[in-house]
């Protein structure tokens, strides 16, 4: 296993957060963890991280523990964290700065077309739309070439258009790139796109509830039955009836 | 987002349709004020009759005086040193302070409270000390004027640390940065507009400061100007060329902070 949770719990003073969450993920894996709002995804995504310690139980990448942060696994944040005092490059090649200048100036080349930012090499942060923030923030992390990344519901602020596309363009970059994907999300249609399986969290405390195999191939149609199936199985574990 | 040409086309319209050019607007508008109050003010010391009261006329000819006596050069310059001084002083201090008290909470814990309560005392509460300690020289006003601008900048680096959103922090120490490095390549460019304000808030206050300073503590400079003017034999067209002075290099001061201001911030 490329990252294996054992036995996790986390408590924040008197409130329990997650419990006994033993989980693991493949090496070039895409896993989703999808939960209702507060039950501790970012908790254990930031615990994977090695941005908080576990109150009990461990995370180990590649079998060795996790302890504290470290650039072969890059979290990608939920609210907007590209830096506005930098430009898009300067962005892309802020992990980047034990490079020789000429190494990191083709890097950062390579990543702005990976996330086809090409034009917009010099425009600062608050010029760019949210999605393109977005793919500044992506961009960054893969820039450092990690082995895992760590994504907190990246698409939750933008236009679901955007979201669409965005989507389509992580898997993309995804295939070329086979990084270790933890994904976090509270969106049920988006973790039956991108997953090679979910894993359902129950309400806060944090448990995991069941852990969906996604057996169809991309791209994927979303109008297939398989898809409607899985979703549909999704959304009666989570407990809600598919209807409004 | 790129707007459509021609919707800016417009909107640029909206903004200066008002007949009225925008150079007029700047230059001719402030000035016509000026004006104005240089007429009624003439016309109030005629009408009042008052003895005491100089006429913009009677100020103007101090102040060419002066400016030809080198005395106001020399006046000018000595406030500027002063100034200057104690407010690179205050910021030599005020900023890895305030950064210290942002970054480590015991020490703000314990360290805060006494800056809360120094801030509220005015600098010139200090004066009799630091006649004391300095005597009558540029060093009183100077540790006044460096009093006066450390508690903004202190307050403006520590609020700007502790504000910084977790994220930016989160991601440096992500992407393996030492916190040497953190603090200039994150935390230094995140909390730096955010200082640039406290700045101009500080020089505001110092160079309030100073001129008070300087009418007790010194024999040169503006505030001394104005003092010794009256004292000297009432001459009042000095005092209110020297007020004139003092409001004049303040503005122009405030406008080089709001320029470097706007050029980080860009
Ligand atoms: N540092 C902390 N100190 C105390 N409580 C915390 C801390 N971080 C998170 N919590 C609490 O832990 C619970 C889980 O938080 P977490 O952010 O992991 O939820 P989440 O599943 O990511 O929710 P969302 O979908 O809304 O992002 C919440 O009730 C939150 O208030
Ligand atoms: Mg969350």
């Amino acid at each position: 296993m490329k990252v294996q949770f054992s036995d996790v719990s986390m408590r924040f003073g008197a409130m329990e957060v997650l419990q006994h969450v033993t989980l693991g993920a493949e090496e070039g894996e895409f896993l989703c963890i999808l939960g209702p709002s507060g039950c501790g995804k970012s908790t254990l995504l930031n615990i994977a991280g090695g941005f908080l310690a576990p109150s009990s139980g461990s995370v180990t990448i590649d079998g060795e523990p996790v302890t504290a942060p470290d650039r072969r696994r890059i979290f990608v944040f939920q609210e907007r964290g590209v830096f506005p005092w930098l430009t898009v490059e300067g962005n892309i090649g802020f992990g980047l700065f034990d490079m020789s200048a000429g190494d990191r100036q083709a890097r950062v080349s390579q990543y702005i077309d990976l996330v086809g930012l090409r034009g917009f090499e010099k425009s600062y942060p608050r010029e760019l739309s949210g999605g393109m923030k977005q793919r500044v923030e992506v961009a960054r992390a893969l820039a450092v070439n990690p082995d895992v990344l760590f994504l907190d519901e990246p698409f939750g602020a933008l236009d679901s258009i955007t979201r669409l596309q965005m989507r389509s363009e992580l898997l993309r970059i995804w295939r070329a790139e086979r990084k270790t994907v933890l994904f976090v999300t509270h969106d049920i249609e988006e973790s039956v796109q991108l997953a090679d399986r979910v894993v359902v969290m129950s309400a806060r405390p944090g448990k995991i509830r069941r852990v969906v195999d996604i057996d169809i191939p991309h791209p994927r149609d979303l109008s297939s039955r398989r898809y409607i199936e899985l979703r549909d199985l999704i959304f009666g574990e989570i407990g809600l009836a598919h209807q409004v | 987002m790129k707007t459509h040409p021609r919707d800016t086309e417009h909107a640029e319209k909206a903004l200066s349709a008002p007949s009225v050019p925008l150079w007029f607007q700047r230059f001719m508008l402030p000035l016509t004020t000026a004006a104005i109050i240089l007429i009624l003010w003439s016309i109030a010391v005629r009408a009042s009759g008052t003895k005491i009261f100089p006429t913009p006329a009677a100020v103007a000819k101090a102040i060419t005086t002066l400016a030809e006596k080198s005395l106001l050069w020399h006046y000018i310059a000595d406030s500027l040193t002063r100034v200057f001084a104690g407010y690179t002083a205050a910021i030599a201090v005020g900023i890895p302070l305030g950064f210290l008290l942002g970054w480590y909470a015991p020490l703000a814990r314990s360290i805060n409270p006494l800056i809360q309560m120094l801030r509220p005392i005015s600098p010139l509460a200090w004066m009799p000390l630091a006649v004391i300690w300095f005597g009558v020289s540029n060093a009183a006003p100077t540790f006044l004027i460096f009093l006066a601008s450390l508690f903004p900048i202190i307050v403006a680096a520590m609020n700007g640390v502790r504000n910084v959103p977790p994220m930016y922090i989160q991601a440096g120490r992500n992407f393996g940065l030492t916190t040497p490095q953190l603090m200039t390549r994150v935390m230094i460019p995140a909390v730096l507009p955010r200082i640039i304000v406290g700045l101009r808030l500080a020089f505001g206050i110092a160079w309030v400061v100073l001129v008070a300073a300087e009418m007790i503590a010194v024999d040169s400079g503006l505030g001394y100007l104005i003092i010794d003017a009256r004292n000297a034999g009432k001459r009042y067209d000095l005092v209110v060329a020297g007020m004139l002075m003092i409001g004049l290099i303040g503005l122009l001061l405030d406008t080089g902070i709001r320029k470097i201001e706007q050029w980080i911030s860009d």
